[in-house]
């Protein structure tokens, strides 16, 4: 814990220093008439934040936080595996959405999830992997109004019949 | 007296059949429209607008403020129940709601933020029937000078929410107010930190993304892998007699922060361009401040739950007094019903009340009876929603990510933003690993876009001179207000550190 504290600071240490210089690329001071610039507000919070990574690290040096004290790993080997597991899952049903549709994702991410993480039966998985993709189509095209990614070409014979339902 | 009798005359107006109906239904589907992360009482009046135009226009506004009530019940049991503000105006409420509902207490918090927003609501009617016209003079003597010392305001009372790091927090608040000013600079017109030159930025990221990714996937992330994946509510049970206990314990244990929520909120909601966010932040912030037992705020209090609750619905209430006064709205949702009003012939301004005045009482009226229809409906559904809470853990999680980004892409139609999400979630993961706090990230990203622009007009008005906010009469003392809270906690550590070194 101890290093990943020292470590996440000066990664975010470094992110500010590279917001300071990208918010440079507008006025940072005074323009009179017209008042402050627009680079102005992003840079001085940016080195905001830059100061509180330097505070950040000043009491990580004298052990005053609890990660600063501890020599425990981030995470051991159960937790890292579940995080990559669940994250990874989270990584492809995103990647999914342009390819097999916003409901069809759901469908994959929510077997993969409960049938291969949750190990829920069956029966359970493909009702919820049905339903629940099926009742969101109704709640967001019909109810909202609100049209969600149709993927590739392929999956047009699905929403063709859906929309025939709807109208 | 006169006042009254309109009063009763805009009540009885309310409660005409087609009138009631119309309130049930849109406090009904408000409810729903709330409780789902990422849709707001914004996108329920925004949908449901182009219908209002088969009723009169008395009505239709009538239906389109229960929505607007529901919505505000509604945000609160995304908070509670899934950990996901569904609005910026219920991020207070998750501090306190979701820690309650982890300790099997959802029902609890679902009843408290049920009473103190029926609180909230019937207050600011009350202050909103006698003194309309008075405060909404008030409103118009804040110009951006005092608009951004309340501002400053709410970042101070962040401070206080961060717990006892401050570098972290301060970091947090200023990474919040950094991502807000991604995009375009408003008052040039020109792009502005368009991170790695990716085109998706200039769209700039909004309060949804960053809520979602923190609460509705690092959040997750994070309970997965502190509890392992076992079910982590303990056993919510939601019966008629627990929840009258529920309710005794509400008022016992939250009335304090429903009465602060209830001023703070109406004050904050009638100044143009604040609203409920930061009147349901600074209520909280003042609610722990005054608690005698301000430990237990983070970790579940009603008084956490009840203060934000309150405050956002008085708040509401409080946005909807100067778009009818003044013609400025004080929301969104209030600046899509300004233009409701307008295409059904009606002018908002000073002479509403007096050309419009059964509207204007049949609306006042309708906030009275929405209030208890919500109130009502709300206390109803309460078993749907702990029901929900019930399921394994193992089926829960895979819906709330389910919502979290179908909900993030209703709210912002962009693959950029869901890949957002993603990212912001993961990075949300790590930063809790190290006690960073993500709240004031949160909630800094909803006020910065108030905060810049009002910080930028006042030095342009003192040609560049920041005394203008010690030196004017209403800005000067909520600067120094805000100074003072961002210094004690400073002051507290160096003198605890100092106390520490001598013994």
């Amino acid at each position: 814990m101890r290093q990943g504290e020292i470590s996440l600071a000066g990664l975010l240490a470094l992110f500010s220093l590279y917001l300071m210089w990208k918010s440079t690329e507008l006025p940072i001071g005074y323009i009179r008439g017209q008042g402050p610039g627009g680079g102005f507000w992003p840079f001085w919070l940016s080195f905001g934040m830059l100061l509180s990574c330097g505070a950040i690290a000043w009491n990580w040096w004298r052990g005053k936080s609890p990660a600063s004290q501890s020599d425990d790993p981030i995470m051991d080997a159960f937790g890292w595996r579940t995080i990559i597991w669940v994250g990874g899952g989270l990584v492809a049903f995103v990647a999914l959405i342009p390819i097999v549709s916003m409901y069809g994702a759901i469908a994959l991410f929510l077997i993969y999830y409960l049938r291969f993480l949750g190990r829920h039966s069956w029966l359970l998985t493909l009702i919820l992997a049905t339903a629940l993709p099926i009742g969101l189509f109704f709640f967001f095209e019909a109810a909202m109004l609100i049209s969600m990614p149709q993927g590739m070409p392929f999956t047009q014979p699905f929403f063709d019949v859906m929309y025939d339902i709807i109208y | 007296m006169e006042v009254l009798s309109f009063l009763t005359d805009g009540v009885l107006l309310a409660l005409a059949p087609t009138n009631l109906f119309l309130i049930v239904i849109g406090v009904t589907v408000g409810l729903f429209i709330g409780a789902m992360p990422g849709l707001g009482s914004v996108n329920g009046v925004a949908i449901l607008l182009p219908i209002t135009f088969l009723v009169p226009p008395g009505s239709a506004i009538i239906f389109l403020a229960a929505i607007y009530y529901g919505a505000m019940y509604g945000g609160a049991i995304s908070s509670v129940a899934l950990g996901i503000p569904g609005a910026s105006t219920a991020v207070a409420t998750t501090f306190d709601g979701r820690p309650l509902a982890l300790q099997g207490r959802a029902s609890l918090a679902l009843v408290t933020a049920a009473l103190a927003s029926f609180v909230g609501g019937t207050v600011a009617n009350v202050f909103f029937t006698l003194f309309a016209p008075i405060l909404a003079s008030l409103a118009l003597s804040f110009g951006p000078p005092e608009i951004f010392a309340l501002m400053l305001l709410a970042f101070a009372t962040f401070v206080g929410l961060g717990g006892d790091d401050i570098p972290k927090t301060i970091f947090s608040i200023c990474f919040g107010l950094v991502l807000a000013t991604v995009g375009f600079d408003t008052i040039s017109g020109e792009p502005r930190l368009v991170l790695f030159d990716i085109p998706g930025f200039l769209r700039g990221i909004g309060f949804i993304v960053l809520a979602i990714g923190v609460y509705g996937i690092g959040e997750m992330l994070w309970t997965i892998e502190q509890t392992r994946g076992e079910i982590t509510t303990t056993n919510p049970k939601m019966t008629a007699k627990g929840m009258m206990s529920d309710t005794k314990e509400a008022v016992r244990r939250g009335w304090k922060g429903t009465w602060i929520g209830s001023l703070i909120g109406f004050f904050v909601g009638i100044l143009p361009a604040a609203g409920a966010t930061p009147g349901s932040l600074m209520s909280y912030g003042v609610a722990k401040m005054v608690s005698n037992t301000p430990q237990e705020f983070g970790n579940g209090s009603p008084n956490g739950v009840a203060a934000p609750e309150a405050a956002n619905n008085s708040a509401s209430t409080g946005s909807m007094l100067p778009m009818l006064t003044l013609g400025i709205p004080g929301s969104p949702t209030t600046a899509i019903l300004l233009g409701g009003m307008v295409i059904w012939g009606l002018t908002p301004g000073p002479r509403l009340f007096v050309d419009e005045s059964e509207f204007v009482w049949g609306l006042i009226g309708s906030f009275y009876i929405s209030n208890i229809a919500a109130l009502l409906i709300n206390l109803a559904f309460i078993p749907l929603f702990i029901w929900m809470l019930r399921m394994p853990f193992t089926i829960l999680a895979p819906l709330i990510f389910v919502l979290s980004i179908v909900g993030g892409f209703a709210a912002s139609r962009s693959m950029h933003d869901l890949w957002l999400i993603v990212i912001f979630g993961i990075a949300a993961f790590f930063m809790r690993k190290f006690d960073y706090p993500l709240a004031p990230a949160v909630l800094a990203i909803v006020l910065g876009p108030i905060a810049e622009p009002t910080l930028r007009q006042s030095l342009l008005l003192s040609s560049g001179d920041p005394m203008i906010f010690f030196t004017r009469p209403i800005a000067g003392p909520i600067t120094i207000i805000a100074i003072i809270l961002i210094l004690l906690p400073a002051i507290k550590l160096i003198r605890g550190s100092r106390r520490v070194e001598e013994a």
